[in-house]
C-alpha cells in the first residue's frame, strides 16, 4: 500500500514545495521558479498516471503488447513547450517591471505605488484648494 | 534527491545557485520520465528544462539582479501554513486514486486502447506517441502551437526583437567584455566539436519522429539550443548576423501557417480539417506526409521562437 501511492506523495511534496515559494517570495523571478516546479510536479503526475507495471515506451515492436498509456506522454510534451513560453513571457513581464521600477520585489514595488498613489491624491486636493 | 533538490531550492536567496538548481532538477526530472516509459517527454524535458529555460531565466537574471531579499518571519508563516493544510488535503485525496502501475486503472479504459491497439493500421508510424500528437489530437497539438505562438507575440511587444540597433552599430560600454568566452580555449574546442553533430541531430529528431522518440517539439528546441550555445560563446552578434532577428519573427507565423495549410489542404480535398488519409490516394501515405509536414510546421515554429526569446532577452542585457 506505501509504494503503491509513493509516487502521488512525491508528487504531493513537490507541489506544495512549489506553491510555498510562490506565497513566500517575494521575488518575482523566484516566484517564477516555484511556478515552474509547481508544474514539473504536475508533468510527474500525470505520467505516473499513464504508467503500466511491465509496459513499455509506446513504441510498436513486433514482440512487445503491453505499453504503457501514450496520451498523457502527448499531453506533457506538448505542456512542457508551452510551459517554457509562458515561463519566458513570465519572465520579459518581470524585465520590464524592473526597467519600470528599479526593483522586482513584490513588497519594494508596492510601496512605490502607494507612494505614488499619495502624491497623486494630495496633487489633486491641492488643485482643488485652487479652485 | 529530488525532494532534496526542490527543498534548496526553496531556501535559496542566491537566484543564480537557484536557476543551476533548477536545471538539475529538470534533469532529475526528465530520469523518472524515461523510467517510467515516457522517452518523449523525458527527451522534451531534457531540452527545454536543462536548456532553454534555464539559459531564458540566466539572461533575465543579468537584468534584474541576482539575489533575493530575506522576508520577515511572520510573512512565510501563514504560506506555510496554508501549504501544511493543502498537502494534506492532497494526500487524503491519493488514498482515492487506483495504485501506481495497475492495468485496469479508469485512465487506461477511455480512449488509449483504440490508440494502442488501431493507431499502426489507421495511422502508420510505430510512435504512438506521434500518432496521438499529430494525427488523433491534432487540433490539440494545432492549438498548442498557437498558445506557444502567442506567447512569442506577447514577449515581443514586452521587449521587442530587432527593434533596437544590433550590436554591430551601439557603441559596447566599456566595462562590458563581450568576447571573454571565446578566449576560454576549451569551452570554445567544445562547442566548435558539439555544433555541428547536434544540428544534425535535432534533424534527424525531426524527421525521425515518427520511427523513435522524438518529433517537431523536441527538434525545435534542440536546433534552438545549438544557436544559444553558438551565441554564448561567440557572441550575440555573429549569432545575428547569421539569424537576424527581423527576419526570423516571420518564421513562428510561417511554422503554424504550414499546419494549417495542411489541414485547409485536407478540407479542400474533401476530408475533415487535419484528415490527413484524403491527401494521398493511399490514406496511409496521406497520413504519413501530412504528420511529416506538420511536424516540420511544429519545429520551425518552435525553433524560431526559442531562438527569437533568446535574442530579446539578451539584447536587454547588453
Amino acid at each position: 500500500m506505501v509504494t503503491g501511492l509513493f509516487n502521488y506523495w512525491i508528487v504531493v511534496i513537490l507541489m506544495m514545495a512549489g506553491l510555498y515559494i510562490v506565497m513566500s517570495s517575494g521575488h518575482l523571478v523566484k516566484k517564477i521558479i516555484g511556478l515552474n516546479i509547481f508544474q514539473t510536479s504536475v508533468f510527474i503526475f500525470f505520467i505516473s498516471m499513464g504508467k503500466v507495471s511491465g509496459g513499455t515506451a509506446p513504441i510498436l515492436k513486433d514482440g512487445i503488447s503491453v505499453f504503457s498509456n501514450p496520451l498523457p506522454h502527448v499531453l506533457i510534451l506538448t505542456a512542457i513547450v508551452v510551459g517554457v513560453a509562458t515561463t519566458a513571457l513570465g519572465l520579459a513581464i518581470s524585465v520590464r517591471i524592473y526597467e519600470a521600477y528599479g526593483t522586482v520585489e513584490e513588497d519594494e514595488i508596492s510601496d512605490m505605488d502607494k507612494e505614488n498613489r499619495q502624491r497623486e491624491t494630495s496633487v489633486s486636493t491641492v488643485v482643488l484648494d485652487k479652485q | 534527491m529530488i525532494v532534496a533538490t526542490v527543498f534548496i531550492i526553496v531556501k535559496l536567496d542566491r537566484l543564480m545557485t537557484a536557476v543551476m538548481m533548477m536545471g538539475f532538477f529538470s534533469l532529475l526530472s526528465s530520469c523518472i520520465f524515461m523510467i517510467l516509459d515516457a522517452v518523449d517527454v523525458a527527451f522534451t524535458e531534457a531540452a527545454v528544462g536543462a536548456g532553454a529555460s534555464t539559459i531564458f531565466f540566466l539572461a533575465a537574471l543579468a537584468i534584474v539582479g541576482r539575489t533575493s531579499k530575506k522576508r520577515k518571519k511572520e510573512k512565510t508563516l501563514m504560506p506555510l501554513a496554508v501549504v501544511i493544510c493543502t498537502g494534506v488535503v492532497l494526500i487524503y485525496a491519493t488514498f482515492d486514486m487506483p495504485y501506481f502501475g495497475t492495468a485496469d486503472a479508469p485512465i487506461h479504459q477511455h480512449v488509449a486502447p483504440r490508440y494502442l491497439q488501431e493507431s499502426g493500421d489507421e495511422v502508420g508510424p510505430p510512435n504512438m506517441v506521434t500518432s496521438v500528437l499529430a494525427s488523433y489530437r491534432g487540433y490539440d497539438t494545432f492549438g498548442e502551437a498557437g498558445v506557444v505562438f502567442t506567447a512569442f507575440i506577447g514577449v515581443l511587444l514586452l521587449l521587442g526583437a530587432g527593434t533596437r540597433k544590433s550590436g554591430l552599430e551601439r557603441p559596447v560600454p566599456p566595462n562590458v567584455k563581450v568576447e571573454s568566452m571565446r578566449q576560454k580555449i576549451v569551452l570554445r574546442e567544445v562547442a566548435d566539436l558539439l555544433i555541428a553533430p547536434v544540428l544534425i541531430f535535432s534533424l534527424y529528431v525531426q524527421w525521425h519522429g515518427d520511427y523513435g522518440p522524438g518529433g517537431g517539439f523536441q527538434a525545435g528546441v534542440i536546433f534552438a539550443s545549438v544557436i544559444v550555445l553558438y551565441a554564448l560563446i561567440y557572441g550575440i552578434v555573429p549569432a545575428q548576423q547569421l539569424f537576424p532577428p527581423r527576419k526570423l519573427a516571420y518564421f513562428p507565423a510561417l511554422g503554424l501557417l504550414l499546419y494549417a495549410a495542411v489541414g485547409i489542404a485536407s478540407m479542400a480535398m474533401g476530408g475533415n480539417f487535419l484528415d490527413y488519409g484524403v491527401l494521398m490516394p493511399d490514406p496511409h501515405d496521406g497520413q504519413h506526409y501530412g504528420i511529416l509536414i506538420i511536424e516540420l510546421g511544429i519545429g520551425i515554429t518552435v525553433a524560431a521562437v526559442m531562438i527569437n526569446i533568446f535574442f530579446s532577452l539578451s539584447e536587454r542585457s547588453l
